[in-house]
């Protein structure tokens, strides 16, 4: 027999100025089943759950409704309070009476009574049908999975193996280090990006609990929170990296070359290479696509058709350790992981979809990232400013800011934040290297929001001598040997025809390309620029709507390097803190199958949101959906798709819900 | 034998005076590849760039007496002028609401039927359309051609029927026909339009970088689509060239010109004469004439 108690709280005034409270717990005393009713100012508080607590055992309660604020507010809280008097947990029903009541019907004191009183009947009624529900552990694996080894993975990584949990670092490029790796220098400190960022790759590779996987990319995702199955697709390096020792001499005498994608395209590379000198691994790979002696097996297994590609195979005659393995193929490896961080990053948006700026057709219109390849020391011309067309030293440069950012027409609405600072940093280094250049930026706005940015663009107007001109440039054209880029000077209000030796586009982020097709694996959202979404974009910045799945840096949107590693840190820290113990708690608010009456229609494992209902066969060889309770969230969406009534969702099953319903018309 | 296709067609006020060889070739053009052309016996101005900047109605009334027409026919209009091509094709999305409907038809003093989604296009899409008919007896071989469309044709994103900075359809064109498109990246700018009339330093200016990065671009002629523009790119490009001290000699024909030679039609049908800058140099050194 339930005895239920109903306990009304006034939130100060925030419920008793709309509901007359003294009149619902006078309705409440006569519902059925009900033992007590009582109110309270503020039930929240210690005296409020305390009176809950002693009115549990002094009228030996088995059954709490609370009519209060809204149960997403404090149904933890008071899950506590009765729980504390010795009560299951799940026996308690929330009436919602401030957030779906008071605060909306504030100008009609009678019917917010009367829908305050109906909403504690219909919390009675279906409270009378709980039944206890126990919580369930299941144990997590202490792994983790950083995917991604720019900045921000290279951060979460060494973060969660520094409080002492195993890491696997994934990396689809042969080296990590990402897109830092390619940047000069950084603001708005000018430090070498280098000399930041390689140390961080250093440790990583020594680290004792990463383990590093460059060149592989993730194939398929199951499981769940501290339980994660992860395929692994490990691309054919065609080395064999037990034995090669990177000592240098394959990569120093392959005779072939092709443009090389960590320079985009400024210089070139050996077709067994590492993407670049501080590479981790200083391991080297074979590019498949340029290789000759691969051209040349390829040229034998086509039947010998066309003209034979030279038989090269140099790299395997000098290598000192035996290393080339030309019959390596993709293999697939399956790890298990408690947590998995995601940290793909983005790419350079490719100017080429800007035909008014020549469509990547003129040599000396080039992007942000390709600037910073041309002043790198190490970069294709050492170092060197030069224009791409002539090899001449440019004395008149142009940048272009917002080239695939806030700009509709090429369906890039946000803004990419780090092309205003990054072009102030360029103006200044360029007028660091040569004294005579001249430098004039186009803009729209200048955004330096961070900490010492606007002091940095101070300097490119008072040290560098920039002349800033307000306006996107309508058009660039090649004149002769000069670059003209045609604008409006917005402020002045007169079109401006500037020649240029040299046009610099600060070119926005945009997602790696296939950040749709992981976030599909993981079961993540995407938002139409295929930047993955947070759990909450202000209080869950890096955490998913998947449990045990974390996002980081710039694969959610647009982030400097300080965001970036702080998101790093940000991730590791959730990761650790799901590490801490031994087991995980899921919530018992889980869909259950009666196997019974399951037609194995199996709609419910295609309507699952969660992918959390999967079949079985049973002993009678019938096709039965079953839930994993682990991944079931209690939305509830298989149990309205389900044809039979097979599935129901623990707490709100259907007799719970169709007795609140009910007890409306009683 | 080939199906006859059929479209409704508005020449513009221009086939009267400036453009008559491109009207003549247009027809010409077009009844060789087994196009018929209906012509509204009736057809008025599209009211060109005066009428919707005055009054937005009547920028949309103008054409719309030819919409209706096309769409008693239940033709597809056709437009060679891009200017006419641009406010007609406005006209028919502007006429897809109902409350300028209803004031459209006060003004034509008749009822705008809601529903035929009038479809309009331009001469360029009817060519590329039926490009498999044309009979090659003459290739425009080693004829550099700098195809430009004008502002018109690819903006705004609306009626736009190619890409608004590096449209292709004429380039498409000039191909099939065997002669070869230039790359170049003034295709879409601006000729500086009717401005030769109140500005004519506009003109000079904006035409003259056309004239001239056509040229940079290795074109041994321009192929043009639109009246205005080809006035001021073919007439005027003596005075600019004066102005700017630099002699040009770049031929300006219209697209459907360049049609017509290749499928062999008699030169003197397709006007060369009309044309201030005399293509025949050209054309003879190529073995086109």
């Amino acid at each position: 027999m339930a005895r239920v108690g109903v306990f009304i709280c006034h939130c100060g005034t925030n419920i008793s100025g709309a509901v007359d409270v003294a009149r619902v717990v006078e309705a409440a005393q006569k519902m059925p089943m009900v033992v007590i009713a009582s109110d309270n100012k503020y039930t929240c508080s210690e005296p409020g759950q305390a009176s809950i607590r002693q009115a549990i055992v002094s009228n030996k309660l088995n059954r709490v409704v609370i009519a209060a604020c809204s149960p997403r507010m404090h149904e933890p809280t008071f899950r506590k309070a009765v729980s504390a008097a010795g009560l299951n947990p799940y026996l308690l029903e929330i009436a919602n009476i401030r957030e779906q009541c008071s605060w909306v019907h504030s100008h009609d004191r009678e019917k917010a009574t009367a829908k305050a009183i109906e909403l504690v009947k219909m919390a009675v009624a279906k409270v009378i049908r709980h039944e206890p529900l126990y919580p369930r552990e299941v144990p997590v694996t202490k792994r983790a999975l950083v995917i991604g080894g720019g900045i921000t993975g290279i951060q979460a990584a060494l973060d969660i193996a520094n409080a002492g949990h195993e890491v696997v670092l994934l990396e689809q490029e042969p080296s990590i280090g990402g897109r830092m790796a390619q940047l000069d220098k950084t603001f708005p400190t000018l430090d070498c990006s280098a000399c930041i960022l390689t140390p961080k790759m250093v440790d990583v590779a020594n680290h004792p609990k990463i383990r590093l996987l460059t060149y592989a990319e993730i194939k398929e995702v199951r499981g769940f929170v501290g339980n994660f199955k992860v395929e692994i697709t490990q691309k054919a390096r065609k080395v064999d990296y037990s034995k090669c020792t990177g000592c240098g001499t394959c990569w120093q005498k392959c005779p072939e070359k092709t443009p090389s994608e960590f320079d985009l395209g400024l210089g070139k590379r050996p077709s067994i290479y590492i993407p670049f000198a501080q590479a981790v691994p200083t391991k080297p790979v074979i590019d498949t696509d340029s290789c000759r002696y691969i051209k040349y097996r390829q040229w034998l297994a086509a039947g010998e058709q066309g003209k034979k590609p030279p038989e090269c195979r140099i790299c395997e005659k000098i290598c000192p350790t035996g290393s080339i393995a030309w019959d390596q193929e993709p293999q697939t490896i399956t790890e298990e992981f408690g947590a998995i961080v995601v940290a793909t990053g983005f790419q350079v948006y490719d100017h080429r979809h800007y035909e008014e700026y020549g469509g990547g057709a003129y040599p000396d219109v080039i992007s942000g990232m390709q600037l910073e390849r041309l002043m790198n020391a190490s970069g294709p011309t050492g170092g060197e400013i030069v224009r791409p067309s002539d090899g001449t030293h440019p004395k008149t440069v142009a940048f272009v800011c917002c080239v695939g950012s806030r700009d509709q027409a090429k369906g890039r609405t946000y803004c990419s934040k780090v092309c205003c600072m990054y072009t102030a940093k360029h103006a200044i280094m360029l007028k660091e290297h040569d004294p005579d250049v001249q430098c004039y930026i186009f803009y729209i706005d200048v955004r330096t929001g961070g900490k010492d940015y606007e002091e940095f663009y101070l300097r490119t107007l008072d040290d560098a001598g920039a002349i800033y001109i307000k306006g996107r440039p309508s058009k660039i054209y090649r004149d002769g040997k000069k670059m003209i880029v045609l604008g409006e000077d917005a402020l002045m209000g007169r079109p401006i025809e500037l020649a240029a030796d040299l046009v610099v586009l600060a070119t926005g982020m945009e997602p790696r390309t296939g950040a749709d097709k992981l976030a599909q694996k993981l079961n993540i959202s995407y938002n139409t620029y295929h930047f993955l979404v947070e759990a909450h974009p202000k209080l869950r910045p890096v955490e998913t709507q998947t449990d045990g799945i974390f996002v980081a840096g710039a694969c959610v949107g647009p982030r400097d390097i300080p965001e970036s590693v702080a998101q790093g840190s940000a991730a590791a820290a959730k990761v650790a803190g799901l590490f801490s113990s031994d087991t995980l708690v899921t919530d018992p608010i889980t869909s259950v199958v009666n196997r019974e009456r399951c037609t194995g229609c199996l709609l419910c494992v295609a309507i699952c949101p969660y992918k959390a209902i999967d079949c079985e066969t049973t002993r009678d060889t019938r096709v039965v959906a079953v839930v994993n309770e682990s991944l079931c969230k209690g939305c509830g969406l298989c149990v309205g798709a389900c044809r039979p009534k097979a599935i129901d969702l623990r707490g709100f099953t259907s007799q719970q819900i169709l007795e609140e319903v009910n007890s409306l018309w009683s | 034998m080939i199906e006859t296709a059929r479209y409704a067609y508005y020449p513009g006020c221009c086939s009267k005076a400036s453009a008559k060889e491109y009207t003549a070739t247009t027809r010409l053009v077009c009844k060789a590849l087994g196009i018929e052309l209906e012509e509204s016996p009736d057809w008025i101005c599209c009211g060109a760039s005066s009428a919707h900047s005055i009054d937005r109605i009547l920028g949309i009334a103008l054409p719309a007496h030819e919409l209706l027409y096309a769409g008693r026919m239940k033709l597809d209009l056709v437009a060679s002028c891009a200017l006419c091509f641009s406010r007609l094709k406005i006209a028919a999305a502007e006429l897809k609401d109902d409350d300028v409907r209803k004031r459209v038809g006060e003004v034509l003093g008749q009822e705008i039927p809601g529903n035929p989604d009038y479809r309009v296009m331009h001469i360029l899409q009817v060519l590329e359309k039926h490009l498999d008919r044309i009979h090659l007896e003459k290739p425009l071989k080693g004829l550099s051609v700098a195809c430009y469309y004008g502002c018109l044709l690819g903006r705004p994103k609306e009626v736009a029927f190619d890409d608004a900075e590096n449209p292709q359809v004429m380039d498409r064109v000039v191909a099939a026909l065997g002669g070869e498109p230039v790359e170049w990246g003034f295709k879409a700018e601006c000729c500086g339009g009717s401005h030769v009339f109140t500005r004519p330093d506009i003109v000079s200016k904006l035409s003259h970088r056309l004239l001239y990065q056509a040229k940079q671009a290795g074109a041994d002629c321009l192929a043009v689509v639109c009246p205005v523009c080809h006035s001021n790119l073919d007439a005027m490009q003596k005075s600019i060239g004066k102005e700017y001290k630099e002699e040009v000699d770049l031929p300006a024909f219209y697209i459907t010109q360049l049609v017509g030679l290749a499928a062999g039609l008699p030169p003197r049908k397709l006007m060369f004469e009309k044309l201030f800058v005399d293509p025949m140099r050209l054309l003879r050194a190529k073995g086109l004439a």
